[in-house]
């Protein structure tokens, strides 16, 4: 795939190339200089410096007085805060189906000698390619509570819709819907790529023996797929834990709607405190605990791998 | 996987059903934001509604540029998105290659450093980053948005994995011709690793193309915003003018659309490359 397979040379009798590899070059410093000096300045400091400035109060012009665990105190303190994070695991949770669906859609797409497969494909990749901010416009209206689409095709069998995105009970479900039809076709590509990879040999060993496409599916692809699997679980649920461009473009802000706390997101609860409220001490220590949340649910993930994903 | 001769026609029959039901999902949205956009608003707030324009209006699309600087806001993010991608390509392959290829003291805790930034999740660092571009003095800038763009650990650890791929053989023969280092590096390594240069080349495209947080953060004036933010302004001043919504989404989402039409088999190369790599 990567054209990269080039036939290894035969290694000659001749040493000194192999010593010479092997020695120290101080050139590899200027190699690394301005990738090394910019996520220096752009990553590493900054990362440092909000997480000892959680643990500040910080002054309208720039001053911090470290306040100790006050941020995170008021952190925990803020039901808002505790919405927000229901909300984000229920996104992670939703945001999951995203991986059954693209698996079901690669491996039909597999199938031997399917028509239309780059069709479809090509269809199916549009929308991870649209600019999230614009998803979310079109699925609002989708979902507009007056006129939408999705009610005016409701209230032909008389079912009643409602505001789906100002609706509490009803807007972190409409928003995380859009968020997995938009990532399908990223897990897609990528399942596809994965079931390639699985040697024939093994289904049609199976097949000879009787194995039914389901049996072949359950008991071959799945778990020759589960390293693959796994990596998209851990990324899924990293990105979704961050989701707040949806959030942000389909859910309005608190003035004009009051349902905006009910489909916030951490991230989304973080620019809030950050940029509207310039309340950054919470903002930090919001921030940090986030951090904290995606390390430990991907930590658990790893921990857990050994008892479902099969390496060969 | 061949499928045995029974039901080989029903099953292929009922895998279009589901193809195609997925594809009415995946593509319906942007055909009703299609027709909506060229409709007006009050056919918009028909029940039940109608589903071609009675009379297809141009006039929302023209809205759209009378409401914001929808050309320079493209500009702005046609601009951002190749700089900060020509950037990352720079500094992340020159920094790849020599934690691929290279010996040098504190090498393991450079590159350990370069992973840990990678775990870090990027509203952790905007407040920070935020001070020091408003320190530069570049808030409402191009540089604002590009600035922070430019160095990518994923980036560096990405093309890493694909130098690490090459035999050490080439580099070995050019090293005894009394090839340097850079050349050995820009003549020889660089053309070996394209298919992964065109994929983190796509993948920060889109990135750069998409993001949103950032851009809100840095660039409040519109005549500074990318399409993303600036589609976010619009819908702040058109509530509920949804004509004039999808006309402004559509035109947001059209060169993406048109960029990865025309190099579909990058795009879906650089994605599964980056998936099985990463």
């Amino acid at each position: 795939m990567t054209q990269l397979a080039a036939p290894p040379v035969a290694r000659g009798t001749e040493r000194t190339p192999e010593r010479k590899l092997r020695r120290r070059s101080p050139s590899a410093y200027l190699f690394i200089a301005p990738v090394g000096l910019g996520l220096l300045v752009f990553y590493l400091y900054p990362a440092v410096s909000t997480f000892v400035l959680s643990f500040a109060e910080w002054g309208p012009f720039g001053g911090h007085t470290f306040n100790g665990v006050d941020n995170y105190v008021s952190v925990f303190q803020l039901d808002a805060f505790w919405t927000a994070l229901g909300n984000t695991l229920l996104y992670m949770v939703i945001g999951l189906l995203t991986l059954p669906l693209a698996i079901l859609f690669a491996v039909l797409l597999n199938r031997e000698g399917l028509r239309g497969v780059t069709v479809y494909r090509a269809l199916y990749f549009i929308p991870f390619i649209t600019l999230p901010v614009a998803s979310g416009l079109v699925w609002k209206w989708l979902y507009n509570g007056d006129f939408g689409l999705i009610n005016q095709f409701l209230g032909i069998f008389g079912i009643p819709g409602t505001y789906w995105v100002s609706n509490p009970a009803t807007a972190v479900f409409a928003i995380a819907v859009v968020q997995v039809w938009s990532q399908i076709g990223y897990y897609l590509i990528i399942f596809i790529a994965g079931i390639k990879a699985i040697p024939n040999e093994y289904a049609e060993a199976a097949e000879i023996d009787g194995a039914s496409a389901f049996q072949r599916f359950w008991r071959i692809t799945l778990p020759l797929l589960s390293p693959t699997i796994f990596f998209c679980t851990v990324i899924n649920v990293i990105a979704t834990l961050q989701i707040f461009d949806l959030v942000y473009v389909m859910s309005d802000s608190a003035v004009v709607n009051p349902a905006f706390g009910a489909s916030q997101s951490i991230v989304s609860l973080f620019y809030d405190k950050a940029f509207v409220e310039a309340d950054k001490g919470t903002a930090t220590a919001l921030a940090f605990l986030l951090m904290l949340l995606i390390a430990a649910l991907t930590f658990v993930q790893f921990r857990l791998q050994r008892r479902w994903v099969n390496y060969v | 996987m061949s499928d045995s001769a029974r039901g080989t026609r029903t099953g292929s029959v009922l895998t279009h059903a589901v193809l195609v039901l997925g594809a009415v999902a995946m593509i319906g949205p942007f055909v009703w934001q299609l027709l909506t956009a060229f409709k007006s608003l009050p056919e918009t707030t028909t029940v039940p509604p109608t589903l071609l324009p009675q009379e297809w209006l141009w006039s929302n699309f023209g809205e759209v540029f009378a409401l914001l600087p929808f050309a320079q806001q493209l500009a702005n993010s046609l601009i951002v998105a190749a700089a900060v991608t020509l950037g990352q390509l720079a500094f992340c392959s020159l920094g790849a290659y020599a934690f691929a290829r290279l010996e040098f003291r504190g090498r393991e805790l450079l590159f350990a450093l370069f992973l840990s930034v990678l775990m870090v999740p990027k509203q952790l660092l905007i407040l920070p980053q935020y001070q020091i571009v408003s320190d530069l003095g570049l808030l409402n800038t191009l540089p604002a948005l590009i600035l922070p763009g430019l160095f990518s650990a994923f980036g560096t650890f990405l093309l890493r994995q694909f130098f690490a791929t090459i035999p050490k053989d080439f580099e070995e023969a050019a090293l005894l011709d009394g090839a340097g280092r850079f050349r050995i590096f820009f003549s020889i390594m660089l053309p070996l690793v394209k298919p992964a240069l065109a994929a983190l080349a796509v993948i920060t495209v889109m990135h750069s193309w998409n993001d949103l947080l950032w851009p809100l953060v840095v660039n409040t004036d519109p005549a500074s915003m990318p399409i993303s933010a600036g589609l976010t302004s619009l819908q702040g001043q058109e509530w509920t003018n949804y004509p004039v919504l999808m006309a402004g989404a559509l035109m947001a989402s059209i060169p993406m659309l048109l960029a990865y039409l025309a190099l579909q088999r990058q795009f879906v190369q650089g994605i599964a490359l980056s998936g099985t790599k990463g």
